[in-house]
């Protein structure tokens, strides 16, 4: 494919990625504002020799796609806030069972049923803690198209390259946005195919056994080897197993193999941070207005500077706390009610350098609402 | 092939109870499948949690024991992503018609070819004898210790109406019937349903007057006959045994390459929004 230049929603840049890394099944169910990805890829995926399904709900999609990843396709399903919350239960499962999968959450404001057709970010500790017990998971980021179609491929790098399922945390802003975008020619961004074994037929193969480096290569349902999945803490041959040893190592093996590649899986963007005094960081939507707000101040001389997260989990603790060492104040602009202020607040030497900067109504929070915040923050009253 | 190259003799013994009519109905899923010549490496059988859906784990097919009540969706994405597979799907009566009760009549209305088998024990066994949706009015359970108050769901009028195009019942008394039935919706085109009496005397029996499991097997005798048979029609409490639905209708799979068939080749950002 020739490089082609496109004027879409972020919703629509989304898809364009996901086609790019070789997204071959899609199942989904219709939610604000995450539809028109589902309504996209119903007319684009048949022609590309891909498949379709709307399902019953949001539950039944998740575990498709977990089923379409197994025959050995790149899969994604995209939702919601609500559909967010039924998809933790087998979002679980995919963890467990090691399932390769991108599921997409273009967020508005929640709990519950919300602000539908409204921006919101306050899903990013569900995206970490949305479903039970101990685990690790990657959650992806973007502000701009450009830079949602380079993550949206990255998210299908990463859920082959660790087999597990990665989140793409969008926000209402982004997904129905329109903005210019160009899509790189095939082979321009590096895109991670499905590591597959190379065990002969008859020969026995075990899917939980890592190789040398870690990784599990996959045999596709259908296949040459007759295995075993389950959600159940399994042996290396896919069977339930209670024995201590074994849940003890596979629980340890699901966090580490996440934890430990923190530098791999992280994306991020600075300015300025070199002789920056006080530093926005910010992630989605809300990173445009910190950015507009650190590029027009910078011009007056003020010493602004932007550090943008496009990977939040793994949390990047060390990379945060280098970068901003040197700031007299972080204040991070987000639309909840501090969620990743929190992290950044454990991740940084003198947390009380820390604050919030948000905007929790609905409404994008602008440059004017951060102005005024830093104004206090500043002790420069209102 | 006999039929002990399609199990996993490994991981024997099974984990079912003396007297567990589960046995049976992998017994008969064995047998109908080595009797329809089909390639175990061809075959994914997809199970939900419980005591039917250890099933999964027994047989030497492509196994994905996955979550309670969702079997049929995961094994929706299976069988979408490869039609070429052959999908086999047990469930219990809780998990395929309480929680899973959705994916259930979704399976069954878009008439994709995955052939259904509720274990219904009329219990949730493996979490100590609850009443479940397959309960019969007045039933004993540890949740229902005065009898349930509800009344059970007739799976095989469920699946029909929501549009399942074989559907069937047959019970672990009756194990050649079942075989039969087995193999007939495993061959079917299309979402086939076989509803399969099997019982339960540890957890149901004990609490319902059938402790042991040869008088429960004898409560099927007695209480099941063949479509037709007038009986049923003078006792509610018999249930028809048989083949209920046999159609001919589109399946999904195929429906949607023939939608692919006709669509236009890739033009440009055809679809964008």
């Amino acid at each position: 494919m020739e490089e082609r230049v496109v004027f879409v929603q972020g919703n629509g840049a989304c898809v364009e990625g996901a086609l790019y890394a070789g997204l071959g099944f899609f199942a989904g169910y219709p939610i604000t504002p995450s539809t028109e990805i589902a309504e996209i890829l119903a007319a684009r995926l048949p022609r590309q020799g891909g498949r379709f399904i709307q399902m019953e709900d949001e539950i039944a999609s998740m575990c498709a796609i977990i089923g379409g990843s197994l025959t050995g396709h790149k899969v994604m399903t995209a939702t919601s806030g609500p559909g967010f919350s039924l998809m933790q239960e087998s979002l679980g499962y995919a963890i467990m069972a090691e399932i390769p999968c991108v599921i997409v959450n273009v967020q508005r404001g929640g709990p519950s049923t919300g602000n539908p057709t409204h921006v919101g970010q306050g899903d990013v500790n569900q995206a970490r803690w949305g479903t039970h017990g101990d685990h690790s998971i990657i959650t992806l980021s973007a502000s701009t198209h450009q830079d949602l179609f380079a993550m949206t491929v990255h998210a299908f790098n990463m859920a082959e390259t660790y087999r597990t399922p990665v989140i793409l945390l969008l926000d209402e802003v982004i997904g129905h946005m329109r903005e210019k975008l160009v899509i790189p020619e095939a082979g321009v961004l590096p895109v991670v195919d499905r590591l597959r074994t190379a065990v002969k037929r008859g020969v026995d193969y075990h899917p939980y056994l890592p190789r040398e480096d870690g990784r599990l290569p996959m045999s596709d349902f259908g296949g040459d080897h007759r295995y075993n999945v389950t959600g159940l803490y399994h042996d290396m041959w896919g069977f339930p197993s209670s024995n201590p040893k074994v849940v003890g190592s596979l629980l340890n093996h699901l966090v580490e193999k996440i934890e430990t590649s923190v530098h791999d899986i992280t994306r991020y963007k600075e300015r300025y941070l070199d002789d920056a005094e006080v530093v926005l960081l910010s992630f989605g939507s809300a990173a445009r207005s910190a950015l507009h707000t650190v590029e027009n101040r910078r011009r007056r001389g003020d010493k602004l500077g932007y550090f943008e997260l496009q990977s939040i989990w793994p949390f990047p603790s060390g990379l945060v706390r280098e970068k901003l060492r040197k700031a007299r104040r972080i204040v991070v602009v987000e639309m909840n009610k501090g969620q990743v202020t929190a992290q950044v607040k454990a991740a940084v030497e003198k947390p009380e350098r820390v604050f919030l900067a948000n905007r929790i109504d609905g409404e994008l929070i602008s440059p004017t609402n951060i102005a005024t915040i830093l104004r206090i923050i500043q002790g420069k009253g209102v | 092939m006999g039929t002990r190259d399609f199990i996993r003799e490994r991981f024997f013994p099974h984990m079912w109870c003396p007297g567990c009519g589960h046995g049976t109905v992998l017994n008969c899923l064995i047998r109908a499948v080595e009797s329809l010549g089909l390639d175990k490496s061809q075959i994914v059988m997809a199970s939900g949690i419980g005591c039917s859906a250890r099933i999964s784990g027994y047989v030497d097919f492509h196994s994905l024991h996955t979550l309670h009540g969702r079997a049929l969706a995961f094994a929706t994405g299976v069988k979408f992503s490869q039609p070429a597979l052959t999908l086999i799907v047990p469930m219990g009566d809780g998990d395929a018609l309480a929680i899973g009760g959705n994916h259930f009549i979704h399976a069954a209305r878009r008439n994709i070819d995955v052939t259904a088998i509720v274990m219904n024990n009329r219990t949730y066994g493996m979490t100590g004898g609850q009443y479940s949706p397959m309960s019969l009015m007045g039933d004993c359970g540890t949740t229902a210790p005065m009898g349930t108050l509800e009344r059970p769901f007739d799976a095989v009028k469920l699946a029909t109406a929501a549009g399942a195009t074989f559907v069937a019942r047959t019970t672990t008394y009756h194990a050649r019937e079942g075989i039969s039935i087995l193999k007939r919706a495993i061959a079917h085109k299309g979402f086939s349903m076989v509803e399969f009496l099997s019982q339960c005397p540890t957890q149901y029996g004990r609490r319902n007057g059938l402790a042991d499991a040869p008088s429960m097997l004898e409560y099927f005798k007695t209480h099941t006959v063949p479509i037709g048979s007038e009986k049923a029609q003078e006792d509610p409490n018999i249930l028809e045994r048989g083949i209920f639905v046999d159609e001919d209708r589109p399946e999904y799979c195929e429906s949607y390459a023939a939608m692919v068939q006709k669509m236009a080749p890739s033009s440009g950002d055809g679809g964008a929004l």
